[in-house]
């Protein structure tokens, strides 16, 4: 699978330097009876907040351990700055991790943790000092140095430990699904924090999450991983907008998706004839023949949902899709209302229309006939 | 009410247990033993004088007993180097055999610690295995190992090590084997206690900072074994120190534990107070230690 992006520009500066900071190059890893990363190969480039995303047990942490060290591939390679550092022991890298669990020592202070790295370094005692300072400063953590982690909160713990792996400035920095033990609202003020830090000491982050809000929110770029292999890599608003594959649009988002054979064409749209909700005005994808089968999908917020649907001459109303059905269930989210339409034609569809108004006079009854809409350009035409 | 209270919580009673426990089956008799090494010897039954006696001599006699007790039995424990020599002979072995356990013990728990989890409960038990008999008889079963013409010897003339029988019985050699032999699992299970809880997560990040395994190992491994190391020290040094059957059975009649001496002075001099007196400061040995580790958590608990 190629890792490099197809729309190169949607990729942010920091992602367009000529040579990679990283290069990872077709590298496998077995375990016992099954493989964990698969003849994967991808480029990191310096500044860069890169995501690693994928439903557990897709190899995104054994990739990142692979990069860090603790996992050795059984074929491909590793290069820094051009020099394969495959065989290279962790402690020979200039990446630091931060742990899942923190792994934070506990026989030494949050200061003692933090200097641990500096120390294997020979740094001078007094220098030690200052950069642990300037740490504490960094996460916020000022006058919490003696405590050991024991005695600090869980999101304490969180900056320590990421203290700790920014103490040594590596090269890259290595985070292991580091939210995952931190409630919401906590999680997203840290995804921030972490955001703002990343700009602010220009480093090359790579994460390993399995939430997409958190990939969505914090990277550059996002590799979408599942069985060992890389599905897609793209700046979030491409993986969200223009998926290579039904399983990646499936995966990242909500998503409709209709199968159908392609029946017609004109002005650069064609018509899809699906299965179970009729026939799909869509935009015409590359090297498209009559009759072969494809995936329309649709976003469940790009569907718009009324009583007659919308007015007739709405700028070329003929390309507008207009899915007629019966509502069948409601989900009200507080910021928008999801809708089960159950359409004619078979198929249940999902619209999710924003709640923009505080007493919503326009809100659907279970049973009652409605039509969704939704313009061809919205659809994205996926391969099976 | 009181009684009430009691009865509406029986956790007041469990809490009480091991405080009634300590005091019925220590302290009270620990009472006796400090009141007999503050009497003198004496040619009677009980061998001792003064015998408190309140139900005979009341309040009144209590009084002139106390009056009689006398330091005079601790006095001579200084004065006779006899005493401080067994002391010093007791903590030194206590000392030496207590280091070679560790030295034993450490790599055997570690390795035990990092057995795939199926095998560790199988190792434990092989471990403790050897108590299931009598510590005499597993005693008296190396008198037979290194008897002059025991396996020991037989195996090194075999493999053509030694041409002579090598004597190992009635030797500190041979006290040493017995002792380690007999409390290396009171080293090795605290020791793996404490090894097994280490996250090896923790190691990855040394290295991730900089770490060799090596290094690892110091930074990290060990002391977050201490409370362990602490653990299993405490629990052999404190009995060998006053361990008697394995020096009396394995070592030299030249120079003697201070169980060995306190025995002596017990069965064969029948001098009560001199052997109660020899406790007593025994025991007094042995609290520091305790205390010293009690401080050294204390302090591991604090910032350091």
């Amino acid at each position: 699978m190629d890792a490099e992006s197809p729309k190169p520009e949607a990729m942010p500066v920091a992602a367009t330097a000529d040579a990679p900071l990283l290069r990872i190059s077709s590298l496998t890893k077995r375990f016992a009876g099954y493989v964990a990363v698969d003849n994967l190969s991808l480029d990191i480039h310096a500044g860069e907040f890169f995501a690693l995303l994928g439903p557990s047990g897709c190899g995104k942490t054994t990739l990142l351990r692979m990069i860090a060290g603790f996992e050795t591939p059984d074929s491909g390679e590793i290069l820094l700055n051009g020099d394969n550092i495959v065989n290279a022991l962790p402690h020979q890298r200039p990446f630091n991790m931060m742990f899942q669990n923190y792994a934070l020592f506990p026989h030494l202070t949050v200061e003692g943790n933090i200097a641990f790295g500096l120390k294997r370094l020979g740094m001078h005692a007094s220098d030690v000092k200052d950069v642990v300072a300037q740490m504490l400063a960094l996460v916020q953590l000022e006058g919490l140095g003696k405590r050991r982690p024991d005695q600090l909160s869980g999101g304490q713990r969180q900056r320590v430990a990421l203290a700790r792996s920014l103490a040594l400035r590596p090269k890259i920095l290595l985070l292991d699904e580091p939210m995952a033990a931190l409630d919401k609202k906590l999680r997203e003020s840290t995804q921030r924090e972490l955001l703002e830090l990343q700009r602010k000491l220009n480093m090359t982050f790579i994460i390993v999450t399995h939430d997409q809000d958190e990939a969505m929110t914090v990277a550059d770029r996002i590799g979408v991983m599942d069985h060992g292999r890389l599905e897609q890599v793209a700046p979030p608003r491409q993986l969200y907008e223009a998926p290579r594959s039904r399983w990646v649009a499936e995966f990242v988002g909500d998503v409709n998706v209709f199968e159908g054979k392609m029946t017609g064409e004109e002005q650069g749209r064609v018509m899809v004839e699906t299965r179970d909700a009729g026939t799909i005005i869509v935009p015409k994808p590359q090297g498209a023949d009559d009759g072969k089968t494809l995936c329309v999908a649709i976003r469940p917020e790009k569907i718009k949902v009324s009583q007659r649907g919308p007015v007739n001459d709405l700028g070329g109303s003929a390309a507008i899709n207009r899915l007629a059905g019966v509502v069948a269930d409601v989900g009200y989210l507080g910021n928008a209302t999801v809708y089960s339409v159950k359409l004619d034609a078979g198929a249940m569809l999902r619209a999710s229309v924003s709640n923009t108004t505080r007493l919503d006079a326009d809100s659907y009854q279970i049973g009652q006939r409605v039509v969704a809409w939704f313009v061809p350009a919205d659809c994205m035409v996926l391969e099976q | 009410m009181m009684a009430r209270r009691l009865f509406a919580r029986p956790a007041r009673i469990a809490a009480i247990a091991p405080y009634l426990w300590m005091a019925l089956f220590f302290l009270l008799p620990f009472a006796f033993v400090v009141k007999i090494s503050l009497s003198q010897t004496a040619i009677a039954q009980p061998p001792y004088v003064p015998v408190i006696a309140i139900a005979e001599g009341g309040w009144a006699g209590f009084k002139a007993a106390l009056a009689q007790l006398s330091l005079d039995n601790f006095r001579l424990l200084i004065s006779d180097n006899i005493y401080v020599l067994s002391y010093l002979r007791s903590l030194t072995v206590a000392a030496i055999a207590t280091a070679i356990m560790l030295l034993i013990g450490y790599p055997i728990a570690y390795g035990m610690a990092r057995l795939p989890a199926r095998w560790q409960p199988v190792a434990m038990v092989l471990v403790i295995v050897p108590f299931w008999t009598s510590f005499l008889i597993r005693i008296y079963a190396w008198i037979n190992i290194l008897q002059h013409d025991g396996l020991l010897n037989k195996t090194l003339m075999a493999l053509r090590i030694v041409r002579e029988p090598v004597t190992w019985l009635s030797t500190d050699t041979a006290m040493y084997i017995g002792i380690v032999y007999s409390y290396l699992p009171f080293m090795i299970l605290p020791l793996y206690a404490s090894l097994a809880k280490l996250d090896i997560g923790l190691l990855e990040a040394a290295a991730d900072l900089g770490c060799s395994r090596l290094k690892a190992f110091w930074l990290v491994t060990v002391p977050i074994s201490l409370p362990g190391v602490g653990a299993g020290v405490l629990l052999c040094f404190i009995p060998i120190v006053g361990e008697f059957v394995i020096p009396d059975l394995l070592a030299g009649s030249d120079r003697l534990m201070i169980g060995q001496t306190l025995w002596l002075e017990f069965f064969t001099n029948k001098d009560w107070p001199v052997a109660s007196a020899t406790a007593v400061v025994l025991l007094a040995v042995l609290l520091i230690p305790l205390l010293v580790y009690q401080r050294l958590q204390q302090r591991q608990l604090g910032t350091d």
